[in-house]
């Protein structure tokens, strides 16, 4: 069939923050984290997300700030790329093309013009093999360059990034892998390697797991799994090197990091906990506890004012250098697994889904911002390997969004199984959902599915669990409760022949309810609650179910864990095709007739997008991800696209999102809508006010009250009245540093702007003396004066050349006719 | 007791298993590391002096013991010459080669908590609770006070003498005081800071300083820091929060590029002086290393050129080795903790059942159970009769006992202390237990280094100064003096071996200087003279059916040496030849007995702390290709393969923290244990620390 190359799969939202160390930028007004493809700058007083830097096709596995230009970032990805930015303006400067899957990138000041990669051994990536290799930029003045001359600096190379640094000025690099430290001199070309035991009696693990070097001494901080962190010093003796150890950390440490001027050394592992050792001074060290999930990075600022620490539940947390936290960027909170179905919530369009241990975080993925989380269990969830908690595993929206319901369970590996049903009512007062009714014992077996009617006027809840009944609830229907409050409550208990219902779906108008009992589909009408037909196609348990939209309502698809994909006709109740498909999700599109059908064959997925009533599939994407997909969603856009082409028709109203097994929540984009965001992203300009810094405070002051006094007393003279001298600074100021010329120009140029311009003395006594005297007639002559203002632009816009100088005449014409007239009235009276 | 079967490939033993010799190290107060000599001197807090030999396995050559009320706070080494100083207000010296007390003089300066000697040998300076720091100067056979520099108002804790003689550094209460020597008069006052918070009304202690070439002065304290000062200025430089607790000890090694500070928690905490940057020579001090090897408080650690030796109130001494210092790894270079004594503290009297255990103030005699029946191997016996303690007997004096022995019939006790020899005779009818003093003895036998009975028990063996053996000749009427046994050459050190024979002929001595002298008993003339080996004689015994003398030494090695033809024995040479195996060489402990079966002469019982060994002359060595611990594997094997299999060492570990094993002429072993566990148990409460999860 139709296989598009401009739709492809993307990671767009919602992806890892905390994939990789963040980057602060030198003056700490940004935060540069990797997202997906993307690279996302933050602002570090703000919390906001500023820009992306948009242009790699796969993940992006690294980023690093340019030493020899501290505006510019590196960023390498998997896509064989590494890619130089200017981070302030969002631009693309370079593209180096390496050629290889790039896993990490690490930089140093003392090698210009050299990056430092890692890169999977090609001859066998199974075994996980990396290799340390340093590549030369070729210099050259093209937009896409070829970088193909590699040097392998070493092949024991761990593949967790962390465990790789640079040592005092890039002097040297140390790498551990497994129980091996090995540092290697540049200078000498030597490696020296020092191995620990594996374990010892008292029952350590001794492997590395991360490391760090001191700025300006050396020595070398490494983490080990066990907890402790060792400080390693005289490594350039085979015997004599010498290290000492601190223990706190109890389990294994992921991340190791020294203050810029070397005086702190910052740790953190699972514990979620920042440690802050004083260097030097053995046990001293500071904690600041709770973050919140396990701490997996952690970055300094150049100044060292800033800590940035990057947490197991795709957050970011900047940390001030007086340990306070004064920002946290959150993403998408992904766990072990997502137990909810992933839910758009009609009233924000925000992706709903578990977040937190016992919430339900609510997403906004335009703009891929965490809005809030949302307490279903409400009990304290305890940090404890092996506790059984409760967690939320169902949730379901109605279609005004106005209600929400949410299954929480527990025991799920005992046979006490625990479970409440919870409805939630949208509180417009407080913007959030606010508990309605807890129905403890809404089954006597787990709930397998739920779904709220999809009409307007009556909201109906529908479960069905693993007890062989499904119920359906409706509000207020108990007359004994109070009137203004209106609870939930049962209103029809089905069941079918003693069959453990798999599946429960309303159609569009909710005129129908389709249950299904293991191989048979039930129809019923949710009015009178009676059955109106069942349809069967054996052999295989019904997996999915769901109805047709809009001209396609009359079709009801199922699929069966017999790998069938079947499509019923509701008005023959026959069959209208069916098809041999091992379909593992089934979503329809809420704005379309569109269904997309992920199908697991042979260790990748394959998406299928077709309309129930057309055998013919619109699209089909072979080989989107290589895991399972189990959960998708169909996301509205804000603004449709309007793509023609038959193939990307469908992405027009909404956009597909997926989440793999491996948890990466992945969508597809057009060629078009990339290059809608390539050109929105080019007019992207750093707002001014993005930080108050004390020079922007001098400036921004200065100019603030120029304006004021601009706005006091001369409404008419805008432009023209700001000196030269701050357009020569503000020029100054907001022109990038890689494009301004050298400062010996700019110095007789800024010196230039403060001279006083022969032209200048001319006008300005002129102006002075027209200003006072305007000054004085403003009072009495307010209306006057706003005419003449409208006058002014008005001749302004047609006469640009000098529009001072016509002004002035204005004015003295004006006044000698002012003048004038009283006088020679007076002139006049008198002399008859 | 438990009596136990023992049967294995080595052979079947019942076994005594004696848990009632209530043994009790004395915990460690001060060491001393002689650089020239290689030797550690360690004082114990019951005033005794051990001296060890740091490259002979740390064996303990000397043991000097102490005396009641005699704690010693201080020790120094002045060229070979050993003294000591204590709280009794005493400076003492030792008389090394007869391990006896030389002479003790009186500093009149209250009780002297340290004493520290300067490298040039010359002075001796102590520091005492008066708040005087005294000058002594060493003249060849005596000390001679020179004179006190400037009096302060508080104790002096701590001394050190700068490297040149010229200056010394004070730790004293809450600060620290730099005097010049020649003037006697106080350069610099640094001031210690005190604890924060509640610990702010408590006085700081200097526990210890260390002055170093360079002018800096390092001293730790009761707060917890070991702080770096700088002598020019007066100024301190850095300080290391080690512990929460005291610092209580400091050494720095001899080339001064690594200290080791003792804390009161038992940690060890290593600092290093290293280059910041490499290959730059702004070097600073690093705290590096931290071990862990003790449960109570660390009171002396020293830093020897390959090691650091703590010993603190656990009565352990700890040999940590610095593995960036040793050149080729070896047995020599394993962490090493000496528990017990390397000399036996048992006796036992083979034909009565009875032992003899030596207590530093008393001595205690018990009659070994009876059980019944036989057993499986491996299984406890039904004790038939309790073993009971007939006697306790009371050392006169303050003296503590520095060697005892009961005679093989059980007829016989003697013992001696530095001034004085007791010999008693035992009589035992039934349960009446009786002991009569001999009275009079020979003037000869009036202090003893080293005693034996013969094995008829008609001989009494008394070594004394200058390597001679006294002979007494007992009696139902009295002890009568034979005759003196005197080495023809050779060295005057202390005799701490003697071996007689089984047929009463022959007569064996070790001596400190490791030589051995073999007398005939019959002409009490010296037979001839064992060559001379490079390691200590831990244990030696004469074999009652051949007459060779087999010696076991320090280094694990063995020597069978046949009297009669002085020589080696073929067996000998073979062992030499072929080498022993690793792990026996890399054995940690001494082994301090020879046994002989008489049942089966090619058969020689040792044991050491943690094993017990036969060594079967008629099988074949090991080599290191072969397993050295085969007993389980033999056990698997069929009788043909077993002997294909078994070699000439059946070693048994069953039994731990051995301190005497005996084989008993009724073919039962007696094993004297001492769990280490109950010596903890013991030992005061250690420092309460918060422990993770607890």
């Amino acid at each position: 069939m139709v296989e598009t190359s401009d739709i492809r799969v993307v990671r767009c939202g919602g992806s890892k923050v905390n994939l990789t160390p963040p980057i602060i930028s030198s003056d700490s007004r940004f935060v540069l984290c990797t997202s997906g493809d993307l690279v996302k700058v933050y602002s570090t007083r703000t919390e906001e997300w500023l820009h992306s830097l948009q242009g790699h096709t796969n993940q992006v596995t690294g980023i690093t700030l340019n030493p020899a230009n501290h505006l510019q970032v590196y960023s390498c990805s998997v896509d064989g790329t590494v890619k130089l930015w200017d981070f302030i303006d969002g631009i693309l400067i370079k593209t180096f093309v390496i050629g290889c899957p790039l896993f990490a990138i690490y930089v140093s000041e003392k090698h210009t013009g050299v990056l430092f990669l890692h890169v999977s051994m090609a001859t066998d990536s199974k075994n996980e093999c990396f290799q340390l290799v340093s590549v030369h930029l070729p210099k050259s003045a093209e937009q896409e360059v070829e970088a193909k001359e590699m040097s392998a600096v070493s092949s024991h190379i761990s593949k967790n990034p962390s465990c790789t640094a640079f040592g005092r000025g890039g002097e040297y690099i140390a790498f551990a892998r497994h129980l091996q430290l090995n540092v290697y001199f540049f200078r000498k070309q030597k490696t020296y390697s020092f191995s620990l035991k594996a374990t010892d009696k008292k029952g350590a693990k001794n492997a590395f797991t991360c490391i760090a070097c001191h700025p300006t001494d050396d020595c070398i901080a490494t983490g080990h799994e066990d907890g402790k962190i060792r400080l390693w010093r005289n490594f350039i003796h085979k015997k004599e090197y010498t290290y000492s150890t601190q223990h706190w950390h109890h389990n294994a440490v992921n991340t190791l990091c020294f203050t810029p001027e070397g005086t702190h050394l910052l740790s953190g592992g699972i514990e979620s906990v920042l440690v802050q050792w004083q260097y030097g001074a053995g046990n001293r060290k500071e904690f600041l506890p709770r973050l919140g999930g396990s701490i997996l990075h952690i970055s300094a600022s150049s100044d060292g004012q800033l800590f940035c620490t990057s947490h197991s539940d795709n957050k970011i947390t900047v940390i001030e250098s007086s340990f306070k936290v004064c920002g946290v960027i959150q993403g998408l909170v992904k766990g072990d697994a997502v137990l909810t179905d992933l839910m758009i919530d009609p009233r924000s369009k925000a992706l709903v889904l578990n977040g937190k241990p016992g919430h339900l975080q609510f997403y906004s993925l335009l703009r891929d911002k965490h809005l809030y989380n949302l307490d279903i269990v409400q009990q304290e969830y305890i940090y404890e390997a092996g506790l059984d908690q409760f967690e939320v595993v169902k949730a379901a929206f109605d279609i005004k969004g106005s209600w929400l319901a949410t299954v929480e369970e527990r025991g799920k590996k005992s046979s006490d199984l625990e479970f409440f049903l919870k409805l939630w009512a949208f509180d417009e007062r407080t913007q959030s959902f606010v508990l309605n009714t807890t129905i403890t014992a809404a089954h006597t077996d787990r709930i397998i599915s739920m779904c709220f009617s999809s009409s307007e006027e009556t909201t109906m809840l529908v479960t069905a669990a693993e007890d062989s009944q499904f119920k359906a609830w409706c509000q207020g229907a108990d007359a004994d409760t109070q009137q203004d409050q209106n609870f939930w409550s049962c209103d029809f208990v089905g069941s079918y022949h003693k069959l453990n219902p798999t599946n429960c779906s309303f159609s569009a108008d909710s005129s129908l309810l389709a249950v299904s009992f293991q191989e048979v589909i039930t129809i019923w009408s949710p009015d009178t609650w009676e059955m109106l037909t069942t349809l069967c196609q054996p052999p295989g348990v019904i997996r999915d179910l769901c109805f047709g939209r809009l001209s396609c309502s009359k079709y009801l698809l199922g699929t069966t864990t017999k790998n069938l994909l079947c499509c019923w006709n509701l008005l023959t109740c026959e069959l209208e095709w069916s098809t041999s498909v091992d379909v593992s999700k089934l979503q329809p599109d809420p704005f379309s007739e569109n269904v997309a059908a992920f199908s697991y064959q042979s260790k990748h997925t394959d998406l299928f997008v077709f309309k129930p009533s057309e055998p013919r599939p619109l699209f089909t994407n072979k080989n989107v991800c290589s895991e399972k997909v189990h959960r998708a969603v169909f996301v509205p856009r804000e603004e449709p696209l309007n793509s023609c082409d038959e193939s990307t028709q469908w992405l027009n109203r909404s956009q597909l999102y997926f989440l793999t097994q491996n948890m990466d929540l992945l969508t597809f984009s057009t060629a078009t809508e990339e290059d809608r965001m390539l050109s929105s992203s080019k007019q992207l300009v750093i707002d001014d006010s993005v930080a108050v810094t004390p020079f922007y405070l001098l400036l921004g002051k200065h100019r603030q009250q120029q304006q004021k006094l601009n706005t006091q007393s001369h409404p008419v003279s805008d432009k023209p009245q700001q000196t030269q001298g701050s357009v020569t600074i503000k020029e100054l100021l907001h022109t990038p540093a890689h494009v301004l010329p050298a400062a010996s120009v700019l110095c007789s140029m800024f010196v230039n702007s403060f001279l006083i311009s022969n032209t200048g003395v001319q006008q300005d006594p002129l102006r002075e003396e027209m200003d006072s005297e305007k000054e004085e007639e403003d009072s009495e002559e307010e209306m006057e004066a706003c005419d003449s203002q409208q006058e002014l632009r008005a001749q302004g816009s047609v006469d640009e050349v000098t529009p001072k100088l016509s002004k002035a005449q204005e004015r003295e014409l004006k006044r000698v006719r002012k003048t004038d007239f009283s006088w020679m009235a007076g002139l006049i009276d008198s002399k008859p | 007791m438990m009596s136990t079967d023992l049967r294995s490939a080595m052979g079947e033993f019942k076994v005594h298993r004696v848990r009632f010799f209530d043994y009790m190290p004395s915990g460690i107060r001060a060491l001393a590391f002689n650089q020239d000599t290689e030797r550690m001197a360690v004082a114990r807090m019951d005033g005794s002096v051990e001296v060890f030999h740091c490259s002979d396995r740390f064996f303990q050559e000397k043991i000097i013991p102490g005396r009641e009320q005699c704690g010693i706070e201080g020790l120094s080494w002045v060229g070979e010459r050993l003294f000591s100083a204590g709280l009794n207000g005493g400076i003492t010296e030792y008389d090394l080669t007869n391990q006896k007390v030389k002479y003790t003089i009186d500093a009149y300066g209250g009780p002297i908590w340290t004493i520290t000697g300067n490298q040039q040998g010359t002075h001796l300076a102590v520091g005492c609770e008066d708040g005087t720091v005294k000058l002594f100067e060493v003249n060849e056979d005596q000390i001679q006070f020179e004179r006190n520099l400037d009096r302060q108002k508080s104790r002096i804790i701590s001394l050190s003498w700068h490297p040149s003689g010229s200056k010394i550094a004070a730790g004293m209460m809450d600060m620290i005081q730099v005097f010049n020597v020649e003037t006697g008069h106080s350069i610099h006052r640094m001031l210690a800071d005190r604890g924060a918070g509640t610990s702010r009304s408590k006085e700081c202690v200097v526990w210890s300083v260390v002055y170093l070439s360079d002018g800096t002065i390092i001293t730790g304290d009761s707060v917890g820091m070991v702080k770096l000062w700088d002598d020019q200025t007066g100024t301190l430089i850095k300080s290391h929060n080690v512990t929460k607790c005291d610092v209580l000890a400091l050494s720095v090694s001899q080339n001064e590029d690594s200290l080791v500070a003792g804390t009161s928690e038992g940690i060890v905490v290593q600092f290093q002086f290293v280059s910041m940057v490499l290959e730059k020579d702004d070097k600073e001090w690093v705290r590096t290393r931290t071990f862990r090897n003790h449960t109570h408080d660390i009171r002396a650690v020293a830093e020897i050129t390959t090691a650091v030796v703590s010993g603190g109130m656990d009565a352990q001494l700890v040999v940590r080795p610095l593995l960036d210092k040793i050149e080729v790894r070896s047995a020599a270079s394993a962490l090493r903790k000496i528990h017990f004594p390397h000399r036996r503290l048992v006796s036992c009297a083979r034909k009565s059942g009875l032992m003899l255990f030596q207590y530093p103030g008393h001595l205690e005699l018990w009659r070994l159970g009876e059980s019944e029946g036989k057993g499986t191997p491996g299984s406890s016996l039904f004790v038939k009769r309790n073993p009971e303690k007939l006697l306790q007997l009371k050392v006169k004096g303050e003296d503590h006992i520095r060697c005892s022995a009961v005679s093989p019939c059980g007829g016989w006790i003697v013992y001696s202390t530095a001034s004085t020899l007791r010999l008693y005779r035992l009589h035992c009818d039934n349960n009446n237990i009786s002991i009569t003093k001999i009275s009079k003895l020979p003037k000869v036998l009036s202090s003893a280094n080293q005693l034996c009975f013969s094995s008829d028990s008609s001989h009494l063996f008394s070594a004394s100064a200058q390597s001679s053996v006294h002979i007494a000749s007992l009696s139902q009427s009295g002890c009568k003096f034979v005759g003196t046994l005197k080495p023809k050459s050779g060295s005057h050190q202390a005799i701490h071996l003697l071996a007689a024979s089984e047929d009463g002929k022959w007569l064996a001595s070790a001596n400190s200087d490791h030589e051995v002298h073999i007398y005939n008993l019959q002409t009490q003339k010296a037979h001839c003279t064992v060559p001379v080996y490079s390691s200590a004689v831990t244990a030696m015994g004469i074999h009652p059916a051949t007459n060779c003398l087999f010696m076991m030494h320090a280094d694990q090695q063995m020597f069978e040496y046949s009297i009669e033809q002085k020589q080696y024995t073929d067996w000998s040479r073979t062992v030499q030849r072929k080498g022993l195996h690793r792990f026996w060489v890399e054995r940690d402990t001494p082994c301090l007995n020879v046994m002989f079966n008489p049942q089966n002469p090619s058969h020689v019982i040792l044991h050491d702390m943690y094993m017990l060994c036969i060594i079967d002359q008629s099988l074949p060595l090991p080599d290191d290709k072969t397993q050295f611990y085969n007993q389980l594997t033999l056990k698997s094997l069929t009788e043909e393969q077993r002997k294909s299999q078994s070699h000439a060492f059946k070693v048994c570990k069953t039994f731990k923290d051995i301190l005497c094993v005996e084989l008993m002429p009724d073919q039962s072993l007696v094993v004297v244990e001492r769990p280490l566990e109950d010596i903890a148990t013991q030992l005061p409460a250690p420092i309460k620390q918060k422990k993770f999860a607890t």
